[in-house]
């Protein structure tokens, strides 16, 4: 089946996408030049054009049959490279943008970021833009190789950030992430010879009408995934992920968690479903969405049990992006293919929600951090009094994250679970419940300490930056509203869903959201609770307390198993292991 | 028995030992060292890939080569910033393993007063 | 058996020899100087591969810039070397070794049944070749028909430099990076480096300049450029440049800035981005290649040195 003539031409509008990757690739190159005292206001001159040329794009999509195609160089793939949008590229771009000026202000309105310091400004401004372009050639990239240069421009911006600080954790948690990243990156480059010395060509358009199911390509399928599975973190690939990202300066962990992790995952949508939709998809992707359920599990739970706030967050990062693989056995279809319907769409909101909510956290609690000088959990009383814009921040991204109407990861869910229905795979609609419940207890845990009165006055270590926390409210309520948008024109999601956004049935639902992370909260945090001394709190405990035992004994298991997983061997080992598995589970289906 | 098979043999040896030696090898240098290999096993099968694409004229396809030269710059710098953050690592905390980061424990539980 | 194939089935095993060695020594250094030999017979293989312009790159920068680079951090870290007690376990390393096996059989077994007749961009990359008028099929890929990924890689090296000067301390940012080399300047070191480095720099220029048409380009000659540039320092002669400087910073990023303007040039007036004018392209590539050239060994030269570590003073004995 030869490709489509249309789609190996550049159209209307296809500089567009050059654009979007050159813009932040000149202002990386302006601000290395002109150095430190330019560095910030470059940044903010590139924010508002890239985010207009992520707009321009998102509305000349539909004018263009839903497609963007720009042949670089005016050469022809094979042996030119192409950049193509799609719905799923606007979209991604678009949130991109979004975040990208978001934590731009916020880190802005911080001034200085770290005073006496021109070292960390300079590294911090730089790497940013670098980051988005990265992240932007990823979107549009449409050659596996280039895609991999996207991917290792993403890393090496991604690394310093998380050393910023120089502190000896940090160094060694961005030594750990980079290497581990660099072996996930030779695992997608051993496919990526693969499927040239198979095809002779690596252009994702060309590929997907010649690949068939043959033995190499599932090779360099789980090869390929599981190399970006180590750099997305999926359980139990995770070891670098929750130091990295809560030892990161809170601006660039909301880059990390927000928006990096995303663009490996964003290259696995790519490769599933535009090169190998002619693999049989079937046990893969129930592999894929065990690992993403086992990370929901042990993400949340170890999540519960941590004692600082960076560190909870952190860990519901690995949990989340667990949930963004239950999308893979939701998309099968009916001869076990994968096929590009909701699922993907719900995956695709779920992880902009995610990006949005969780950057706009990582902003309020490192607001939360610069005010109180700490990030104990137990010692934040009192801080919905003393910081109310970065209690309010939490809540509302916590709420977008946990499911509440009208968020996007509430639409995502409704889609989730309307392909479970569709395909009979009930055990995942169980999954995608719990998952919500689990955010929802984290969330809870931290807003009832938050909002409980303080064991002593709260003395402010810094004044609350009106800027900064403006612009992580403004993060947190995009989130919170994304499941009103009209997705329609870039994702295919059913027409009769968004009207059921609203109503009794989606109350009852949250409800219920609720109440199972309150009660998931208290069986599995081992805090003191903040209303411990009251009466009828002690009445409660008395009923709880085996039950309460019980789960704490199974989070201290699950806690423990997650220490030994993070170690550096067992972490290889179980990369391999993946790979091995997803080779052999495919070969099975063949 | 002709080059492609030699070398494509010797690329996917040398691809195993370096897997082997990052994940096994404790020292993070050492690691360092494993990764150099191992991705130097996976240029040599760009090259073996290239070398089964020899037309009359060219004795290898040029494309898997360019590819394996930004590749191997890609790696370079990747082993320049790796040494920079080992040396700066040494310097600020002494001999240290990756696997030596204490977790923060929860403190004991306290529930029900 | 020809004696071609038994030459290439002793080379394959020298090398694999060197790899475990590499891998299983007890010693840091043993296993560095390990991997700088492997690194250079590496090369021989890629020559062996008809891929001239990957030898001189692999023997350039992944035998020598790196063996360099590990050599000093070996160095550097040799009072670190007892931590054997953070070694895995035995049944941790059985099951890597059997995973790693297992790894390798498939691969093994993958590339000996890629399909015949290989798919190959060769003839589409040789009827192309009229666009820029290089008849080096390789410098073509790179500088026209991906031009791209060369582009993007500039900037992950431009990245790699904000990486590793962001480790510096507060105190010695926009120093001079690594540590003043004071060698004795009549000794060997000197002699050598003065002997050596214009013969070297002469050598990188021709390699650089060769690549047109003939194996050989900006990657190759940058890296041997670098290295002379490294055996000055080495011996004292010359010092690296205070990473504030801002010459220095428009060397760094001269070859992905100038890609990137002669890439919109195309956008605005010609073809498309990165497309180049065919009356212009020689002279077009050349000019790019001549600013990649300064910036990759500068790049590659500042890479070996690290991070900052000393004020921005010259020094003076």
């Amino acid at each position: 089946m030869p490709a489509p003539a249309t789609l190996l031409a550049t159209t209307a509008d296809g500089h567009l996408l050059v654009l979007s990757i050159v813009v932040p690739v000149a202002g990386v190159l302006l601000s290395f030049v002109l150095s430190e005292r330019y560095v910030r206001q470059i940044a903010l001159a590139v924010m508002p054009v890239g985010a207009a040329i992520a707009m321009a794009i998102l509305l000349a999509l539909p004018r263009g049959d839903g497609f963007i195609v720009y042949l670089l160089g005016a050469w022809s793939p094979p042996l030119g490279v192409a950049l193509r949008a799609d719905g799923l590229s606007a979209v991604m771009l678009a949130a991109t943008a979004i975040i990208i000026c978001a934590v731009g202000v916020y880190a802005a309105a911080d001034s200085p970021p770290a005073a006496g310091s021109r070292r960390v400004p300079f590294a911090f401004w730089v790497l940013l833009m670098a980051i988005w372009a990265a992240l932007n050639t990823i979107f549009v990239g449409g050659d596996l190789f280039t895609l991999y240069v996207a991917l290792e421009l993403l890393t090496f911006a991604a690394v310093p950030l998380v050393s910023l600080e120089g502190r000896a954790d940090t160094l060694r948690a961005a030594l750990r992430y980079l290497l581990f990243a660099l072996v996930g990156s030779v695992f997608y480059l051993m496919g990526t010879a693969l499927l040239y010395g198979l095809y002779g060509t690596l252009d994702i358009l060309l590929l997907s009408h010649r690949v068939s199911a043959e033995p190499g390509v599932l090779i360099a399928a789980a090869l390929m995934t599981s190399g970006l599975l180590a750099k997305t973190a999926l359980f139990p690939l995770h070891l670098w992920l929750p130091p990295a990202h809560a030892g990161a300066p809170a601006a660039a962990s909301a880059i990390l968690s927000g928006l990096v992790v995303k663009g490996s995952f964003f290259i696995l949508l790519r490769l599933w479903f535009d090169v190998l939709l002619a693999l049989p998809g079937f046990a893969a992707a129930q592999i894929l969405a065990t690992l993403g359920a086992g990370a929901i599990v042990v993400g949340s739970i170890v999540a519960l049990r941590q004692d600082r706030l960076k560190l909870l967050v952190a860990y519901s990062t690995l949990a989340q992006i667990g949930y963004l693989f239950l999308l893979f056995p939701l998309a099968l279809d009916g001869q076990g293919r994968l096929d590009t319907g909701p699922a993907l769409a719900g995956g695709l909101i779920q992880a902009i929600s995610h990006a949005t909510a969780k950057a706009a956290m990582f902003m309020a609690v490192g607001s939360i951090y610069a005010g109180l000088g700490h990030d104990r959990i137990t010692g934040i009383g009192g801080t919905a009094r003393a910081l109310p814009l970065s209690v309010m921040t939490f809540a509302l991204a916590g709420f977008a994250l946990m499911g509440l109407q009208p968020g996007g990861a509430s639409l995502a869910k409704e889609l989730l679970l309307l392909e479970t229905a569709r395909t009979g795979q009930w055990w995942w609609a169980g999954a995608l419940q719990f998952g919500g419940m689990f955010t929802a207890a984290y969330v809870l845990l931290v807003l009832v300490h938050a909002l409980s009165p303080p064991d002593q006055p709260v003395a402010l270590a810094a004044r609350p930056r009106r800027g900064s926390d403006l612009a992580a409210l403004a993060l947190a309520l995009c989130s919170l509203l994304l499941g009103l948008l009209p997705w329609q024109p870039y994702l295919p999601i059913p027409y009769a869903l968004e009207s059921k956004l609203f109503g009794v049935e989606s109350l009852v639902k949250s409800l219920i959201t609720v109440l199972g992370g309150t009660a998931l909260a208290i069986l599995l945090s081992p805090w003191p609770h903040p209303l411990v001394g009251t009466m009828a709190w002690k009445d409660l405990a008395r009923v709880l307390g085996p039950f309460r035992r019980a789960g704490l004994g199974l989070g201290g298991l699950v806690e423990r198993g997650d220490r030994v997983l993070r170690q550096w061997p067992v972490a290889g080992i179980c990369m391999l292991a993946v790979t091995v598995l997803l080779a052999a589970s495919m070969f099975g289906a063949d | 028995m002709g080059t492609v098979t030699v070398f494509g043999l010797c690329a996917a040896a040398v691809v195993g030992l370096g897997l082997y030696g990052v994940i096994a090898n404790p020292q993070p240098l050492r690691k360092i060292i494993a990764f150099n290999l191992l991705g130097s096993g996976v240029f040599l099968l760009f090259g073996v890939i290239g070398r089964r694409g020899a037309v009359a004229g060219i004795g290898s396809d040029p494309v898997p080569q360019a590819l394996v030269i930004t590749g191997v710059v890609v790696a370079f710098s990747a082993t320049a910033l790796a040494i920079a953050l080992l040396l700066r690592l040494f310097d600020t905390a002494g001999p240290a393993t990756l696997d030596s980061d204490a977790p923060t424990r929860p403190r004991p539980d306290r529930f029900g007063g | 058996m020809s004696i071609a194939t038994a030459f290439e089935i002793m080379l394959a095993a020298v090398l694999l020899g060197l790899g475990i060695w590499t891998i299983v020594v007890r010693e840091t250094f043993s296993a560095t100087v390990g991997f700088v030999a492997y690194g250079l017979l590496v090369a021989l293989i890629w020559v062996r591969l008809d891929a001239a312009d990957v030898a001189l790159t692999e023997a350039a920068i992944g035998g020598g810039l790196s063996g360099v680079l590990l050599l000093g951090a070996a160095a550097r870290l040799r009072d670190a070397e007892p931590m054997a007690e953070a070694a895995p376990g035995k049944l941790l390393r059985a099951t890597a070794a059997a995973l790693s096996v297992l790894t390798t059989a498939t691969l093994a077994g993958t590339v000996l049944l890629l399909p015949d007749p290989a798919p190959s961009l060769a003839p589409a990359s040789v009827a192309n070749a009229w666009a820029t008028g290089l008849s080096n099929p390789v410098t073509n890929v790179l500088m026209a028909f991906r031009a791209m990924d060369t582009m993007l890689e500039k900037v992950v090296l431009v990245l790699a430099i904000v990486g590793v000067w962001s480790l510096a301390p507060d105190s010695a940012w926009g120093g001079r990076p690594g540590p003043r080399h004071r060698a004795d300047p009549y000794g060997v070191l000197a002699f050598l480096a003065r002997l050596l480095s214009p013969v070297g720099i002469v050598v990188g220029i021709y390699v650089f300049w060769t690549g047109a048409n003939h194996p050989g380009g900006a990657f190759q000659g940058g890296a041997i450029l670098a290295s002379m540039w490294l055996l000055a320092t080495m011996a004292g002669l010359a010092d690296a440049p205070p990473v504030s400087s801002r010459p220095l910073r428009l060397i760094l990023v001269a070859g992905s800035g100038l890609f990137l303007i002669v890439g919109l040039a195309g956008l605005l007036f010609g073809a498309a981005f990165l497309s180049y004018a065919p009356a212009l392209a020689k002279p077009l590539i050349l000019g790019i290649e001549v600013a990649m050239v300064l910036t990759i060994a500068t790049t590659l030269g500042l890479l070996l040195s690290g991070a900052p570590e000393r004020s921005a003073e010259p020094w003076a004995p």
